[in-house]
């Protein structure tokens, strides 16, 4: 049986006075997974979520959420999503078990405020004033608020950004507890180890196009290459790219910023290679590094920039 | 299902209502501006226009031949004071309100008087009378003098129903379209239309809250009023409270409406103002809008706050009935109905 199609688009065009912010865009996400887009700022990441959130309304194309449309089954859907934006802020002068009961009560059905509050871990700020939250408790806030109608599906635009690391894995947590009760989640990001942690699909986005589509780890293994180095030199360019191909085990070269990265196959053998060829050559290695593909591999391979460029 | 969202309308309400009147009392400063503010307007303007029986008539008399004459019947007459004013100073003594009026001793005498201050005028008058009997005048008659003092009938009794209206609609618009555009800023607006929130409950919500502040606005004024004013209702408190709420829900839906698109803060102030000056100019909050020209009335009369300070005195200042009243109150429920209407229609959520 294949997978049920929770949110489905097709060739969504949206247009801003002078850009276009989505471009043609396909996409399927399927009940019970999490789906990740990722890609730099400004990619049309943020526009796209909207789109199916029905907070904006595509120029060309279809959304279809739960089987239906915006236009025609807008009320119906509302209740079943739950939807936390990037830049909502609360009410400062609410506490946090006030916010979340002002969310409840916009839910035909759901989940109580103590049930809310055990899920995201706030049990103890239950009092305390929404302007007196560290910025990962609003965060897991935002997220207790948009759980408040029991959603099928929970939309997140860039949940984890500027939150210190500990936040973030509390964060991480509720998303996966949310998607072991059957859950479909959305997630906007741009960290690639976020996308490759909870996501089961990833779409990379640029420039309004899906330029990528698969599980991390069949992206990753797209770029051919299990392995990256990464090689600077003490003053002076370079060697071109070319100068490395032939090289044991390397797929792949590229020269950037005066930083060689090589893609390998076989690292055990890439790199005595290297340092022998270099050292035979009389080039001065500043220094050599080397880290497992990545995610990030994959999207600066597509596009030639790196995620946090914008 | 229609029974699911009714309820669900009902709690929306009562939570966003909630909230409202929390973030509002957990504001000091917007308890002080909603609660101090008029009581403040009334102490100031009820000493400045407190009731003004034995206030000396202040007059300059210029120094040329014939004013010590003119200075010995102003003292035989009492009751006015002389200022010393120099010959050139006298036209920004008269106009900065220095002098009333200043007597030019001769054959005859000429006074100089602003006709468009009526406290010249009366000064020009008095001096007048005690000149011409001092010159030989005899009065035809001695009129029986009757001085209405009674309360009820003073400025301040007249003053404090408009100031009451004025509050009603400055707090209502200030609060109301200030929650909203700070909401729409914090893009709280958008993340409430993310949720199946019936949208009617956010803005009836913030009109619901208004009315709980205006119940301690309104008692606290009136109260103030009549403990250190003497200031009466005539009519009955219940025909005052509706008139009220009435004039409350009003100007909630006007400021939903003008607070319906706009984006800062700055923009709404301007928007605001442009709304108000017209109705504190022309709607009988410090005087008469019949003063204004008949051409006029129609304009006059259409305003939300001409009808509502005309009923606010109807019940205060002459004991009417909310029978009697029901032309304003027409008038009110229309422009709160049409304006909320409006405001549904036109509202930017994102």
């Amino acid at each position: 049986m294949p997978p049920e199609v929770a949110l489905a688009c097709r060739a969504v065009v949206k247009r801003y006075a002078d850009v276009v912010a989505v471009d043609g865009l396909d996409l399927q996400v399927f009940r019970g997974e999490c789906f990740g887009l990722l890609g730099p700022n400004g990619a049309g990441k943020t526009t796209t979520i909207e789109m199916l959130e029905g907070l904006l309304t595509p120029d060309a194309g279809e959304v279809e959420v739960l089987g239906q449309r915006w236009a025609d089954a807008g009320t119906a859907l509302r209740p079943r999503l739950g939807i936390q934006l990037q830049e909502t802020q609360l009410a400062d002068k609410l506490s946090v078990s006030e916010t979340l009961r002002l969310f409840r009560a916009f839910y035909p059905s759901g989940r109580s405020v103590p049930e809310l509050l055990a899920l995201v871990g706030l049990e103890s700020k239950a009092g305390a004033w929404v302007g007196k939250l560290s910025g990962g408790q609003r965060q897991r806030l935002s997220v207790a608020c948009a759980l408040a109608g029991n959603p099928d599906v929970l939309f997140l635009d860039e949940p984890t950004t500027g939150l210190d690391p500990q936040s973030r894995l509390q964060l991480w947590d509720v998303l996966r507890r949310f998607k072991a009760g059957g859950g479909t989640i959305v997630l906007t990001t741009h960290y690639m180890d976020e996308a490759a942690t909870l996501c089961d699909r990833i779409g990379v986005v640029d420039r309004g196009k899906l330029i990528a589509l698969g599980t991390p780890d069949a992206l990753v293994q797209s770029l051919g290459t299990a392995h990256v180095v990464e090689v600077t030199f003490e003053g002076g360019t370079p060697p071109p790219g070319a100068w490395f191909t032939g090289l044991p085990g390397v797929v792949e070269a590229r020269v950037a910023e005066g930083v060689v990265t090589l893609g390998s196959s076989a690292i055990h053998a890439t790199i005595p290679a290297v340092l022998t060829a270099l050292a035979e050559a009389g080039a001065a290695v500043q220094e050599l590094r080397t880290h497992s593909a990545t995610l990030e591999d994959v999207f600066v391979a597509l596009t030639g920039r790196h995620l946090r460029d914008g | 299902m229609a029974e699911r969202h009714a309820s669900t309308f009902l709690a929306s309400l009562r939570e966003l209502t909630l909230a409202r009147i929390r973030e509002f009392l957990r504001e000091p400063e917007a308890v002080f501006w909603v609660f101090g503010f008029p009581v403040i307007m009334t102490i100031a303007l009820g000493i400045a226009f407190r009731s003004r029986t034995d206030e000396p008539v202040i007059v300059a008399v210029e120094r040329v031949a014939g004013a010590d004459a003119v200075l010995a019947a102003l003292a035989g007459a009492g009751g006015f004071v002389v200022r010393d004013v120099p010959v050139s100073g006298v036209e920004r003594a008269l106009r900065d309100g220095i002098v009333q009026v200043v007597i030019v001793p001769g054959t005859p005498a000429s006074y100089r008087f602003d006709p468009a201050r009526a406290e010249s005028q009366v000064a020009r008058l008095a001096v007048d009378r005690v000149l011409q009997q001092a010159a030989g005048r005899r009065d035809a008659f001695t009129p029986r003098e009757d001085a209405v003092r009674a309360v009820g009938s003073r400025y301040i009794d007249w003053l404090v129903p408009g100031l009451l209206g004025m509050n009603i609609m400055g707090t209502g618009m200030w609060s109301t379209s200030f929650a909203i555009v700070t909401a729409r800023t914090r893009k709280l607006l958008k993340r409430f239309a993310a949720t199946p929130m019936p949208r009617a409950a956010y803005l009836a919500a913030l009109i619901g809250s208004r009315l709980a502040f205006l119940v301690l606005e309104g008692v606290v004024l009136v109260a103030f009023a009549w403990l250190s004013f003497d200031v009466v209702v005539h009519g009955s408190l219940a025909a005052l409270a509706v008139v009220s709420l009435l004039g409350a829900l009003a100007f909630g839906g006007i400021a939903l409406l003008v607070a319906s698109r706009a984006r800062t803060v700055e923009g709404v102030s301007g928007l605001l103002n442009l709304v108000m000056l017209p109705m504190w100019v022309f709607s009988g909050v410090f005087f008469a809008s019949s003063n204004f020209p008949e051409a006029m009335q129609p304009f006059v009369q259409a305003l939300p706050l001409t009808a509502l300070n005309d009923a606010l005195r109807g019940v205060m200042n002459d004991g009417e009935t909310l029978a009697g009243l029901w032309r304003e109150l027409a008038l009110l429920a229309a422009w709160g109905g049409v304006s909320f209407a409006a405001a549904l229609k036109l509202f930017r959520w994102a």
